[in-house]
């Protein structure tokens, strides 16, 4: 599982229940095709309460006025779960892709009059403001087969077998929860506004790591060929530049390097077999 | 205009959770094509955020003596018998094999040495029979069913309508009976409203946490699709059965679970002994601590039941007023353990307060509160008892002469009382009665889906109207009645700060505490009433709410505010039911009424919309308990109060996450 955010190291005790400032500094924009602008906000806190972004937005969302006491619309974000396990509310917060949720205002602005910055996601379509569109995410899933291909919904009988060391290794890869923060942190991965060249674009790390992940499952991997096709094929696995940036930022700590190395030799393998197979 | 209908008669499924995803699996997988909606991608869905696990009777349990059959008596004595009984039965019996299916599609579930599947101790049995992947059973779960629902999709089968909202469903009167033959939606991104033509729609749109403000919920647990339809005239039924967990950490935007293990390790709990005493806990010494529950409870301490520990936290913090800070929160003390043990024994759930409270368990004492947790109560639904006699096939429990289960073809399953119109999963009442037992919602959640799913495809072949059969009329009725919604709330926007009085997010903050206040953990007829009163004057401050947005792209405040006067609607039904219930059972409980009273209320609670008052009118009907005889629910306490045999440790431990 992920490791908790650092607590403060300043154990100084403080009293419950100081009200203090925050700014935040947002990035809008209204809509696809539309101008994006900067609008700064006053957010009263109170340590200890456990305010996260996402509550600070909600206030915002109350009382739409700017701090210099311009009335404006309330800001547009994305959010579910509010425990980071939807992937939902992915933005970068001062610079760094990351949840929303889990990010604490009492660690990410500890003191009075800090600043926090949201900007949306830049590697996916803008909806508005904070509120990006990662249908291509979903669609990347279909690529790479992302499933495993059971008889029926009735039952007849249990799965495979396996041991607790595999299960923890595909347990892990199964938590990805399509948030997006390897793909924002990629070099490779790039905005692809066309989205007939999806398919042949670079799939991103987590598709990499779902890749692994049904490969690993006894049923599953009976369309690994399949899945390895898709990895040979543009926009593979051997686009990726080794930059490890996806695996800093996976906030659930998922080894992507290491489904990128699995997969990437397995995909040569492949590759081999193919081309003596004359396919 | 309707579109989105071919010549072949479609399912539209509202929701993607664990429900909606059973369903639109299984009805692919029957020919029918499906038009899945969600307010967000499935995959997001409020499912992800189950821990715990799911039940079900296995191979080792049965070598102890359990049986599907006990699973089933488990989750009605648990419930405290308000849950039709067929349905529970069914649920449990099928349990084993929805297991296997899961198993089959690659859920990552934890093993034993030889690779078995591993079992966990939850709280209601004595038996281990909850299924878990990991901390995180309910996302593994979802995404299973995610993705056998993209392969659907890939076939072209299932296509999905992700960011679009669901609004009314729209019925009609065919061949004298009126049914339900599509609904209007709206995407969320370009605000259109549209409607939408089906054979079936399925409700699956999870419970109702927003309606208490904070809860453990996800924020799209609005209720707000249910509230459609029960101002459509769809039935709900058992609206005060609210769950409510003991323990939760109270956040800014939202509640959420700290296993009930902290207490089981031998956490304490406490408030200052002084109101509003606002030091630093650290710096209060021992004798100015009120640690109530060893107090009042001597011998239990700490490790009262769960509704009790719930009442008692509330009584001393709304009724007493003597929460940390008078605020509604009481301490959750491990800061006497060292920190090695601390690791040792609850490493996971110390680390998931330190990320969200952002303090460090082991140093500083938690502060919890309870917090609103499961939707028992919803959508009315129906079904066809089907008796088995002892040579039957389906039957398990061979034992016995004749048991009652639900026929699995039938075209009502889980049919609110509405042709046409289903609900399943959280949003419907069907398994739970009164109180749901700790890792059952997922399995009640797939059984629905899988189950009733045959029965809709059966329905959409052979009864739903044909499409010539039904006018345009009343779609674009129903769109015409959005769009002048849509409209009204667009007329009184104006940006920036609006009066409290008309804010939606000041009334849906009173909403939240009026409700949690009134209708959680111990109720009174008079606080109802008053909590009635205040509802209305809410719905009345609702009509007038104004946004602080107009525009028609993405406008999130409109679909918000919007939720809310549903929101208001349902409040009004949790609490109508609440009055009429007078006795206590479950999680029902009644100061003026505390005992449970079977001649009277061994009933469902049934809410009606009264269009003309725009009231609910309350009314009962029998509990179908052909299986067991309900008794007393005691788990045990009498003999415990005068030689407690505590519960084992396990028990209160493995209480967990659920
Ligand atoms: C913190 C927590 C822990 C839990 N742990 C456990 C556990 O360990 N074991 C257990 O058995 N149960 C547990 N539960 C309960 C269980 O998770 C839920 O009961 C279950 O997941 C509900 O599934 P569902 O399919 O009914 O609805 P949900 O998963 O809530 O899905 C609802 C769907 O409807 C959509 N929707 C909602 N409104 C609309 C609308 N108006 N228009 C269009 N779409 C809409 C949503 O987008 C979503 O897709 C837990 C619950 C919580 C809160
Ligand atoms: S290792 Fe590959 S996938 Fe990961 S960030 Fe670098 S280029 Fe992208
Ligand atoms: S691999 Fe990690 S960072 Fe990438 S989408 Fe999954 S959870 Fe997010
Ligand atoms: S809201 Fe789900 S991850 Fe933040």
């Amino acid at each position: 599982m992920t490791s908790p955010t650092p607590v403060s190291q300043d154990s100084a005790k403080h009293e419950l229940g100081a009200e203090r400032s925050v700014y935040f500094r947002i990035k809008r924009c209204d809509g696809p095709g539309k101008a994006t602008r900067w609008e700064r906000f006053k957010v009263k806190v109170t340590r200890g309460e456990g305010a996260n972004v996402l509550a600070c937005l909600e206030r915002i969302a109350a009382n739409p006025v700017t701090a210099d006491g311009a009335k404006t619309t309330p800001v547009v974000w994305d959010a579910g779960c509010l425990e980071e396990v939807c992937g939902a509310c992915t933005m970068n917060v001062n610079g760094k892709v990351r949840q929303a949720c889990s990010c604490l205002i009492d660690t990410c602005a500890p003191n009075d009059g800090d600043e926090v910055v949201l900007e949306p996601m830049q590697k996916f379509p803008i909806v508005r403001d904070l509120w990006v569109d990662r249908s291509r995410m979903f669609e990347t899933l279909k690529r790479v087969k992302a499933w495993t291909p059971i008889d029926g919904l009735y039952a007849t009988g249990p799965g495979p077998k396996e041991t607790p060391e595999r299960q923890q290794e595909r347990y892990i890869y199964s938590t990805c929860m399509t948030c997006g923060c390897c793909l924002e942190a990629c070099p490779q991965f790039q905005q692809e506004p066309d989205a007939s060249k999806w398919d042949t674009s670079f799939v991103g790390a987590n598709a990499i790591g779902q890749v692994q992940l049904f490969n690993e499952h006894p049923t599953a991997k009976e369309l690994a060929p399949e899945r390895l096709d898709a990895m040979t094929a543009a926009g593979g696995v051997s686009e990726c530049g080794n930059a490890q940036n996806c695996v800093k930022v996976c906030p659930k700590e998922i080894p992507l390097t290491d489904a990128i190395a699995a997969v990437g030799r397995a995909a040569t393998i492949h590759g081999i077999k193919r081309f003596f197979q004359g396919k | 205009m309707a579109a989105g209908s071919g010549s072949e008669k479609r399912v539209i499924v509202i929701g993607g959770g664990l429900a909606g995803l059973a369903a639109s699996a299984r009805l692919a997988e029957q020919g029918i094509q499906v038009d899945l909606f969600s307010i967000a991608p499935v995959k997001r869905s409020h499912s992800v955020c189950a821990q715990g696990g799911i039940n079900a009777c296995n191979e080792v349990a049965r070598q102890q003596g359990f049986s599907e059959w006990a699973h089933m008596d488990e989750t009605l004595y648990g419930g405290d018998f308000l849950a039709d009984q067929p349905p529970v039965y069914e649920m449990t019996h099928w349990a084993p094999k929805i297991i296997d299916l899961l198993d089959r599609m690659g859920v990552p579930f934890n093993r034993t040495f030889e690779g078995y599947r591993d079992l966990r101790l939850f709280g209601g049995s004595l038996f281990k029979r909850t299924h878990f992947a990991g901390a995180t059973t309910g996302q593994q779960l979802l995404y299973a069913l995610d993705e056998q629902v993209r392969r659907a999709e890939q076939d072209g089968m299932v296509t999905k309508y992700e960011f679009w909202e669901f609004l009314w469903p729209v019925t009609e009167e065919v061949d004298g009976e009126r049914r339900c033959v599509g609904m209007v939606a709206q995407d969320l991104r370009t605000m259109q409203v549209r409607a939408f033509r089906a054979g079936a729609v399925v409700i699956a749109t999870g419970g109702c946490g927003l309606v208490f403000g904070k809860s453990t919920n996800s924020v799209s647990c609005t209720g707000a699709a249910a509230a459609r339809c029960y101002q459509a005239g769809a039935w709900y039924a058992n609206g005060e059965m609210i769950q409510v967990h003991p323990t939760a950490i109270p956040g800014a935007d939202k509640c959420r679970l700290m296993s009930e293990s902290a207490r089981g390790e031998g956490g304490r709990v406490w408030v200052p002994r002084t109101k509003g005493d606002k030091r630093d806990p650290r710096d209060i010494p021992v004798p100015e601590r009120w640690y109530f529950l060893e107090e009042k409870y001597p011998k239990y301490g700490n490790l009262v039941p769960r509704d009790i520990a719930s009442r008692e936290i509330f009584d001393v913090c709304v009724n007493q007023g003597m929460g940390i800070g008078a605020e509604n929160m009481v301490y959750l003390d491990l800061t006497h353990k060292s920190r090695e043990e601390l690791d040792r024994k609850l490493r996971g759930i110390l680390e998931i307060y330190e990320k969200f409270a952002g303090e460090d368990p082991r140093d500083v004492p938690m502060k919890i509160f309870p917090a609103m947790h499961y939707t028992m109560g919803g959508l009315w639904t129906t079904f066809t008892p089907e008796e088995r006699t002892a040579d039957s096939v389906m039957d398990r429990d061979s034992n016995r002469e004749r048991v009652i289960g639900m026929q699995i073809d039938a075209k009502n399953t889980m049919s609110t009382n509405i042709p046409g119109l289903y609900a399943l999963g959280e949003v419907n009442f069907a398994y739970h009665g009164a109180t749901r037992l700790g890792a059952n919602a997922l399995l009640s959640c797939i059984f629905d889906g899988l189950f009733a799913g045959v029965g809709i495809a059966n329905y959409v072949r052979d009864d739903a109207p044909d499409e010539e059969a039904v006018s345009s009329a009343p779609f674009d009725a129903a769109v015409k009645q959005e769009e002048a919604k849509v409209e009204s709330l667009r007329s009184r926007a104006q940006q920036g700060l609006t009066d409290p009085a008309v804010n939606p997010y000041v009334i849906a903050q009173e909403l939240g505490k009026e409700m949690t206040d009134a209708s959680t953990v111990v109720k009174t007829g008079e606080r109802l009433e008053k909590a009635l009163n205040k509802i209305q004057e809410l719905g009345e401050r609702c009509s007038r709410a104004t946004l602080a947005d107009a525009s028609l792209w993405t406008n999130q405040n409109m679909a918000f505010t919007r939720s809310l006067s549903d929101m208001v609607k349902l409040a009004e039904v949790i609490l109508a039911g609440g009055i009429e219930r007078r006795e206590s059972r479950g999680s029902h409980f009644r100061l003026d009424y505390p005992d449970r009273d079977d001649d009277q209320f061994l009933k469902t609670t049934v809410a009606e919309y009264d269009a003309a008052t725009g009231r609910p009118k309350i009314s009962f009907r029998e509990v179908i308990t052909p299986l067991v005889k309900p008794r007393a629910r005691t788990y045990g306490k009498v003999e415990k109060s005068s030689d407690p045999a505590p519960e084992p440790r396990e028990t209160v431990a493995a209480e967990a996450t659920s």
